[in-house]
C-alpha cells in the first residue's frame, strides 16, 4: 500500500458505510417503527400506547442537531403513519414536524446525552405531540375528541420510559 | 431580505413545510378527496413486511414454544417429559387443528347461509392512529374489494371498507368513532344509528325518548345506509336510559366479540327479513321426530298425525279404534250386532284420508280439500 493507496481506497469504504447509516437511518428504521405500529398492538395490544415513530423522529432529532433535519424527517414519518390510518394526510405530519423541530433545537442548547435529560425530553414532547394532535383535530377536522391529561401523562411516562433504552440502542446501530 | 431568510433559515422552512401540510390538509376536508398516491406507497412499503412477519409468525412461533417447552421438560424428568411433551405438542397442534376448521366450518356455513355474495378475509395488521380503529384485510381491489363494502361475521357486522388498496383493504371497525350504521330493534322496530364508542361498546344514537328499547334487545341492520344489508345481527343492548333529547343506548356489538381474524367481506349485499324470534331461541338444539312405530300391535294407540285430526284424549283414541273396526268388518253401530274388537286395527289410508268417513257413508268431502273427514257423530259411532 502505497501513500497514495490509502486515500483512492479508503474514501469509497467511508462513503459507504456513511450511505448505510443514512439508509438505515432514514429508511429501515422508520419503516421498521410503523411496522411495529401496523403489527405489534394486533397480538399485544397493550404495546398499542406506544409511538414509536415519535420516539425515532426524537431520536434523530436529537442525535443529529439540525432543525432542519428533524423537522425533514418528522414531516416524513408522519405523512407516512397519517398515509397508514384513515386520517387525512398532514394531521400527524405537522404534529411530528412541530416535534422534530423542537427537538433538534433543543439538542442544541442541551446535553441530549445524558439520560435523564432524555426521559424529560421524550416525556414532555410525548405530551405536546399528544396536545397538538388533540388541537388539530378539533381546528382543523372538527373532530369532538377528549383530551385526558391523566392518561396521557401516564403514557407519556411509560414511553418515556421506553425512549431511553431505545435511544441507547439507536445509538449503537 | 435575503439575509433575513438567511439568518431564519430553519425557521422559514419550519412555516413553509407547515403551510404546504395545512394546505395540503384543508384542500383534502374541503374537496372530500385523498392523495391516494402516497397512502399507495406507504401501504406498498410496510404491508409486504408485515405480510412477511405474519408468515414467519404463523410458521415459526408456535413450534419454537413447543421446542422451548420440550427442552424444560425435559430438565426434569427425561423420559417421562419427553412422552408428556409429545402428548402436549399432538394435543396443542389438534385443538389449533380444530380451532381452525371450527372457524372455518363456521364461517363457510355462515357464507353459504347468506343470499349475499361474500369474500372470505384475514386481518394482517392496524392502522397506525391510536385515536382510530381500523385494521388491514389480505384482500383489496384485484379481489374485486371496493369502498364501501360491507365486513361482517358469522355472528354480525364488523365494519365496513374505507380504502381498497391492489392488494389490501382498510376496514374501519363497527367500535371506531367515526362508524355509522342504519339500525332497527327486533322487538318494537326502532330505527336509528350505531355510532362507534370505545373498544367493545357502540351507541344507537337518534332513538327517541319514547320508543320501546329495553336492556337485552337486540338490534339489526336496517338498509337505510345502503351500505349494510338488512337483517344482519348488530348486537344486544347492554343499558337503555332516557337521555336529554334522545334515548341513551349502549350496545355491544356481536360481530367483533371476542376479537376477529376472519372476516367476510360482501361483495354483493341481499336484504333479508328481520328474524321474529329473539336469538336465544335459535340456540335451541331440538331432536327430529320420532320414527313411526312397528305395525301389528293389536292395543297400540291411534296415530292422529295420519288422519289429521286434533282430537288427542283417551276417549277420542278408543273412539276412533272402534270406528276403523266397524268400517274394516262394515259393521254400521246401532244397526244390531258387535263387530269382533280382538282383530289389529286398520290403519287410515294416508294417500286420501277422506276415504274412510266415506266407507261409513259419511258425506264426501266439499270441494278439494286435502283435511280428513271429521269423526262420525258422537250419537251414531258409540259402540255397544
Amino acid at each position: 500500500m502505497t501513500h497514495l493507496g490509502e486515500p483512492l481506497y479508503s474514501k469509497p469504504v467511508r462513503i459507504r458505510e456513511r450511505r448505510r447509516g443514512y439508509y438505515v437511518f432514514f429508511v429501515a428504521v422508520p419503516l421498521l417503527a410503523l411496522l411495529f405500529q401496523v403489527y405489534v398492538p394486533l397480538f399485544v395490544s397493550s404495546l398499542a400506547y406506544l409511538e414509536l415513530p415519535l420516539l425515532v423522529t426524537l431520536h434523530t432529532a436529537l442525535t443529529r442537531r439540525a432543525p432542519l433535519l428533524g423537522l425533514s424527517y418528522g414531516c416524513g414519518v408522519g405523512l407516512l403513519q397519517d398515509a397508514l390510518s384513515n386520517l387525512p394526510l398532514g394531521m400527524y405530519g405537522i404534529v411530528k414536524t412541530l416535534i422534530g423541530f423542537f427537538a433538534a433545537n433543543i439538542s442544541m442548547r442541551v446535553d441530549v446525552d445524558n439520560p435523564l435529560v432524555r426521559f424529560l425530553t421524550a416525556l414532555t414532547l410525548y405530551f405536546f405531540h399528544q396536545l397538538f394532535y388533540w388541537v388539530l383535530a378539533r381546528a382543523l377536522l372538527g373532530q369532538q375528541i377528549h383530551f385526558e391529561v391523566a392518561t396521557t401523562l401516564l403514557f407519556a411516562i411509560l414511553n418515556a420510559a421506553v425512549a431511553v433504552p431505545l435511544f441507547q440502542l439507536l445509538d449503537k446501530v | 431580505m435575503q439575509l433575513l431568510l438567511k439568518r431564519y433559515r430553519d425557521l422559514t422552512v419550519l412555516v413553509l413545510v407547515l403551510a404546504v401540510q395545512v394546505l395540503l390538509l384543508a384542500w383534502q376536508v374541503r374537496t372530500g378527496q385523498d392523495v391516494r398516491l402516497i397512502r399507495v406507497w406507504a401501504v406498498a412499503s410496510v404491508m409486504p413486511m408485515a405480510r412477511v412477519v405474519e408468515f414467519v409468525r404463523a410458521n415459526t412461533i408456535g413450534v419454537a414454544r413447543d421446542y422451548f417447552q420440550l427442552v424444560d421438560a425435559r430438565s426434569r424428568n427425561k423420559e417421562l417429559e419427553k412422552e408428556l411433551g409429545r402428548l402436549k405438542m399432538e394435543n396443542q397442534f389438534l385443538k389449533t387443528e380444530l380451532a381452525t376448521a371450527d372457524r372455518a366450518r363456521a364461517l363457510a356455513a355462515f357464507q353459504s347461509r347468506s343470499p349475499s355474495r361474500t369474500l372470505a378475509a384475514r386481518l394482517i395488521g392496524s392502522a397506525t392512529s391510536s385515536n382510530s380503529r381500523v385494521v388491514y384485510l389480505d384482500r383489496g381491489a384485484s379481489s374485486g374489494v371496493r369502498k364501501g363494502m360491507a365486513v361482517v361475521t358469522p355472528d354480525g357486522i364488523a365494519g365496513k371498507i374505507v380504502a381498497a388498496f391492489p392488494s389490501v383493504s382498510q376496514m374501519m371497525m363497527v367500535t371506531d368513532p367515526a362508524f355509522a350504521a342504519g339500525v332497527v330493534s327486533q322487538r318494537a322496530r326502532v330505527h336509528g344509528t350505531l355510532k362507534g364508542q370505545s373498544p367493545s361498546v357502540c351507541i344507537v344514537d337518534y332513538v327517541q325518548n319514547e320508543d320501546d328499547v329495553k336492556d337485552g334487545d337486540w338490534f339489526f341492520t336496517s338498509g337505510d345506509d345502503r351500505i349494510f344489508p338488512k337483517g344482519l345481527p348488530v348486537g344486544r343492548v347492554k343499558t337503555s336510559r332516557t337521555g336529554g333529547i334522545f334515548r341513551e343506548i349502549r350496545l355491544e356489538p356481536s360481530g367483533i366479540r371476542g376479537g376477529i381474524e376472519e372476516v367476510l367481506i360482501v361483495v354483493e349485499g341481499v336484504h333479508q327479513e328481520i328474524p321474529d324470534s329473539t336469538q336465544s331461541s335459535q340456540e335451541l338444539h331440538m331432536l327430529p321426530r320420532p320414527p313411526a312405530e312397528p305395525e301389528s300391535d293389536p292395543n297400540k294407540m291411534i296415530d292422529f298425525s295420519t288422519t289429521g285430526s286434533a282430537l288427542t284424549t283417551d276417549a277420542d283414541q278408543v273412539l276412533e279404534r272402534y270406528r276403523r273396526l266397524g268400517a274394516a268388518q262394515g259393521h254400521t253401530y246401532g244397526a244390531g250386532g258387535v263387530p269382533n274388537f280382538n282383530i289389529p286395527v286398520p290403519d287410515a289410508p294416508r294417500a286420501a284420508p277422506s276415504k274412510p268417513a266415506q266407507a261409513e257413508g259419511a258425506p264426501p268431502a266439499q270441494g278439494a280439500t286435502a283435511q280428513p273427514a271429521p269423526p262420525a257423530a258422537p250419537g251414531t259411532a258409540r259402540p255397544r
